[in-house]
């Protein structure tokens, strides 16, 4: 049986870790945009989003693909070794459009970090609709321009950042670049 | 090592090479390998990476499973670039045989060659390896003590 597979970070142990901390200051400043290095992901997956799900995916995270992405079905499953389920209770989604926020688990009061992390892979991060971000990590507010959002993406998010402290984080991926937009933080169109 | 097959293995044959390699010395394989002629080229998946898996035992085959130990591995996955996947999880810590092993068991796969490699290859480590165990069940046998006076005693 012939295969297409291909490698994942050129350097696995730096290449992780350096994404492990875009994606942690990302979260930790919303909105400020990183790089990612050291991989070439699969179509249809962008060098951040593959980067991202090699740094956070494992076999104990079950993982929502978007039916979109399936051609990287293998890599995924061959790198991560994440459980690749289809509607089951996931920790992480995979996805090209933006998902249904209501079908992915938002966690509980008492144990808000069992929600889901989408990671979401958009078509810029340098061009394209501007928002204006507010919340912890921002000392001022903060213009971040997306494009492949959908159109009634900031009342979504209202709905989302409502449920505090439950609610989904969203990392979003372009190219090389990423972001993440925690639940913490409000969203309004610029 | 336990050298026996269960039934229920979904490709017994390939787990008797991946065996076969896993326990070859590297220099041993690059050298029949070259012997088999030009070879695709292969770009490393995976590793080689070391790292620890744990051994487990039952005491006399019907207790409850214990954990014995960890033990090093080495692991490694490689595709060719006519795109067969090998790969192969060695003991200790041996980044180049672990890649050999791997590149044999992506050779295997391929039915254009599988019987070159066989031959050339897998017979002679599968020949070589079978000789030392044989070598060394014989030493061990004649040091073997034989209690006649206890046999005489329970017949």
């Amino acid at each position: 049986m012939t295969s297409t597979l291909s490698p994942g970070f050129a350097d696995p142990v730096t290449d992780a870790q350096s994404c492990f901390r875009a994606v942690l200051d990302a979260m930790a400043r919303p909105g400020r945009v990183h790089t990612v290095r050291g991989v070439s992901a699969p179509m249809p997956l962008c060098e951040a989003a593959g980067a991202v799900l090699l740094t956070l995916a494992d076999h104990e995270t079950p993982l929502r693909l978007d039916p979109d992405a399936a051609p990287a079905r293998a890599w995924i499953a061959f790198h991560t070794g994440a459980p690749i389920e289809t509607d089951a209770p996931a920790m992480f989604a995979m996805a090209l459009s933006l998902p249904d926020l209501d079908t992915l688990p938002n966690g509980t009061d008492e144990m808000p970090e069992t929600s889901a992390t989408v990671i979401l892979q958009v078509a810029s991060l340098t061009a394209g609709q501007r928002f204006v971000l507010e919340g912890p990590g921002l000392r001022e507010p903060k213009v971040l321009t997306v494009a492949g959002l959908p159109p009634d993406f900031v009342a979504i998010w209202q709905r989302n950042h409502a449920l505090f402290p439950r609610g989904i984080d969203l990392i979003l991926c372009a190219r090389n670049k990423l972001t993440a937009l925690p639940r913490s933080v409000s969203i309004k169109e610029a | 090592m336990n050298d026996s097959v269960s039934a229920d293995h979904p490709c017994p044959a390939r787990r008797r090479w991946m065996s076969v390699v896993a326990r070859a010395q590297p220099d041993r394989i690059a050298a029949l390998l070259g012997a088999c002629g030009e070879m695709p080229g292969h770009t490393v998946l995976r590793g080689p990476e070391g790292g620890l898996v744990m051994v487990r035992g039952r005491a006399g085959g019907g207790g409850a499973a214990f954990n014995l130990g960890e033990m090093t591995v080495t692991r490694c996955t490689v595709r060719t670039d006519n795109g067969y996947v090998g790969h192969a999880y060695v003991a200790g810590r041996e980044a180049q045989r672990a890649e050999l092993a791997a590149l044999v068991d992506a050779l295997m796969q391929d039915p254009d060659r599988s019987d070159g490699i066989e031959r050339h290859v897998i017979v002679p480590l599968e020949k070589q390896q079978a000789a030392r165990k044989a070598e060394r069940a014989q030493k061990a046998a004649a040091t073997r003590v034989q209690f006649f006076a206890m046999q005489t005693m329970r017949t």
